[in-house]
């Protein structure tokens, strides 16, 4: 925890305590998927959540979004005491969930996937002027590469359907952005988009939840790195003083196996060792 | 993909944010359009082109065809069905099905005829408990459907039988029932007809309506600073709904004129084209029908837009009751039976309404119905029988299928699902 003050300080944003979770637990019947997680988000800071398969990040996420309470622990806001129990808990509050899945509307445009469920009217009527004029100012910020936000999103590719999802998020006006898995299905031009964006969030002064699987991803932005492990706490680095091994390592709970070795030693040759052998 | 929107976009903010071509000029639309088209975005050019097409080969059959009085008659006949297409829009814009709305209109039928014939309610009542019996109906199916999660299809198949069934309670013994050729209902559904100057009154203002909200709508995002519709493009879309309402009126005028009952049917299309492009509620409808999931966790209710989908449906289906019995001065145990329930969907589903959901226009039912109600007629003139008619509406039904599942797969191939 003492490592992450400094790390916002560097950037000359005020490190305002945004979320804190204390002691997490989850258990779905007799499997324990989360034992006593602490997890602490700054105002301006990419916290990335990484684990194996089953560590726990998805329940971790789900409880933030407040798709699953928690059984024990407690959750601070703004230093303030409070519980997620429903979805629409955890987006009044200011916590923003962009699911792997996206959930947009492939039929609609973008206008209409941005603004879905939040409509502004005027006079009764869909107010589409203002809805697109806010539209355009917000993608022009995340600085998105759209032409148009009237085409349908169908028609957009994967990246900038991430971009629109995350811009999404942002409408609600929130103080924490959840992305879970936002470069899983992305080619590398679009990976660097979404990174960029993600660079761009931090910039706004929100806290930023990354979910990923991508150690590369991870390193390249994210300020700090909480490590999962089998449902519990491993590690957690400020981004500056570690190596991708370090991180795998923690994932893995071994420092001897070979994906570390090969993270180490460069590449692993599997006929020689096997010639070795 | 194009990189100028990216690369000036913070350094001009204030720059003309749509670089999309969509909206300048007639050149510019008239590109966009045939973009569309390629993307197998068709909308409603297939039904236009169909109906110019059956126009076409039965006035070369039959000159009567499309004589001003025969056109006259084709309008009153599209009203009743066409007002139950509208229903039948909205169902299908979330992908689900409504397979009782003839049984709906006849029991609509059959309580206006018995409420007001044998026991001699005023008329306002009778209607009003026309209407409640449809919205009752439909507010059934939405809690079933919310609640269990029973198919459409089969829910509103089960509702068939049912409604038919209470239908037949009401007429009781009676099986057929007059209504009197001097009442109000009967008149409105036979004999009014609006004085030609009324119906130019009306065109005049529906006209000026529209060009006064597309000039104020294109001056409000020139001040917005976002990309508008150019005058010219206005003036020939004006002009265009001027000559084709101007044109149609005054034919029609050269003999009986445009039935008060076909204008409700426009009124209502119009009203509810209005009310799915220009509302909230009706955003959530083409979300639902786009992807359930996706306007779930948008917020939307979406068991409260499947419910108030399925009341409005059966609501409209009993409006079409009552219009049917009107015009047919009377209601028996066949009334909503036969075609009705075929027609009205085909109608939605022809006139360019998707099967599977998020995609289509309440005007799709007028365009829908004044295909059927052609074929039916023209047949009909050639002195074919109903046999052949259900032949070909029915094939005329499969095209319609055919044209939308064809320009699906296009849509999906060019990225526009």
């Amino acid at each position: 925890m003492t490592l992450t003050t400094p790390a916002s300080a560097e950037r000359n944003h005020a490190p305002e305590h945004i979320l804190s979770l204390r002691g997490i637990t989850k258990k779905f019947g007799a499997i324990r998927a989360l034992t006593g997680i602490d997890l602490d988000v700054h105002a301006g800071e990419v916290v990335a959540i990484v684990g194996d398969n089953g560590a726990g990040k998805s329940t971790l996420v789900k409880i933030l979004a407040g798709v699953h309470p928690p059984d024990a622990g407690t959750i601070n806001f703004f230093g303030t005491p409070t519980t997620l129990n429903t979805p629409t808990d955890s987006r009044d509050l200011g916590i923003a969930t962009v699911f792997q899945d996206l959930a947009l509307c492939d039929s609609l445009d973008v206008v209409s996937n941005l603004w879905l469920g939040r409509e502004l009217t005027r006079g009764g009527a869909l107010d589409e002027v203002e809805m697109e004029q806010r539209s355009w100012s917000l993608l022009r910020e995340l600085r998105a590469r759209l032409t148009s936000v009237r085409t349908p999103v169908a028609s957009l590719s994967g990246g900038q359907r991430q971009t629109v999802a995350i811009a999404r998020s942002l409408i609600g006006e929130p103080h924490v952005v959840i992305l879970d898995e936002p470069t899983a299905a992305l080619g590398v031009a679009q990976t660097a988009e979404v990174l960029n964006l993600i660079e761009r969030l931090r910039e706004r002064g929100l806290g930023v939840i990354l979910i990923s699987h991508n150690i590369a991803d991870v390193l390249a932005v994210a300020d700090r790195v909480v490590v999962l492990r089998l449902g519990r706490n491993n590690g957690n680095f400020r981004v500056a003083d570690i190596t991708s091994e370090t991180i795998i390592a923690a994932i893995t709970g071994a420092t001897d196996n070979a994906v570390t070795r090969r993270a180490t030693g460069g590449t692993v040759d599997p006929d020689r060792s096997e010639r070795d052998r | 993909m194009t990189p100028p929107a990216a690369a000036d976009g913070a350094a001009s903010a204030r720059q003309a944010p749509d670089h999309d071509p969509h909206h300048s000029g007639i050149r510019g639309t008239v590109e966009a359009f045939i973009d569309r088209l390629r993307g197998g975005d068709l909308g409603s050019i297939p039904v236009v082109v169909g109906l110019v097409i059956i126009w076409a080969v039965f006035q070369a059959l039959n000159p009567t065809f499309l004589s001003s009085t025969n056109l006259v008659n084709l309008t009153m006949q599209s009203a009743a069905v066409g007002t139950i297409a509208i229903g039948i829009v909205l169902v299908l814009l979330m992908g689900e099905i409504d397979l009782s709305v003839g049984s709906v209109s006849g029991l609509s039928s059959a309580i206006l005829a018995v409420g007001f014939v044998q026991l001699d309610w005023p008329l306002l009542l009778v209607i009003a408990a026309a209407l409640a019996a449809g919205a009752a109906t439909g507010f059934v199916f939405g809690l079933l459907y919310t609640r269990f999660g029973v198919p459409s299809f089969v829910l509103t198949l089960a509702g068939l039988l049912a409604v038919l069934g209470i239908q037949l309670h009401v007429l009781g013994d009676a099986g057929s029932i007059n209504i009197p050729f001097d009442s109000w209902i009967v008149q409105f559904g036979q004999q009014m007809f609006l004085p030609p100057l009324v119906s130019y009154a009306l065109i005049a203002i529906v006209v000026l309506a529209y060009g006064w909200r597309l000039v104020a709508q294109a001056r409000r995002r020139t001040d917005a600073g976002l990309a508008a519709m150019s005058t010219s493009v206005i003036a020939v879309r004006v002009a265009a709904l001027l000559v084709i309402l101007g044109v149609a009126a005054w034919y029609l005028n050269l003999t009986r004129g445009v039935g008060v009952m076909f204008v409700v049917f426009l009124l209502l299309a119009t009203a509810m084209n209005l009310a799915l492009t220009r509302t909230r509620w009706g955003r959530a409808v083409y979300a639902v029908g786009g992807s359930v999931e996706a306007a779930r966790r948008a917020g939307i209710r979406v068991n409260r837009i499947y419910i108030s989908v399925f009341v409005l449906c059966s609501t409209f289906a009993a409006v079409g009751g009552l219009m049917a019995a009107a015009r047919l001065a009377g209601a028996n145990q066949s009334s909503g039976g036969g075609d009705t329930n075929l027609n009205a969907i085909a109608a939605a589903v022809i006139g360019g309404t998707s099967l599977f959901g998020g995609r289509g226009s309440a005007f799709s039912a007028l365009l829908g119905i004044l295909v059927i109600m052609s074929i039916s007629s023209g047949l009909t003139l050639l002195n074919l029988d109903s046999s052949v008619r259900y032949v070909i509406t029915g094939a005329v039904l499969v095209l319609a299928v055919i044209i939308d599942s064809v320009s699906r797969r296009s849509r999906a191939a060019t990225g526009r699902a």
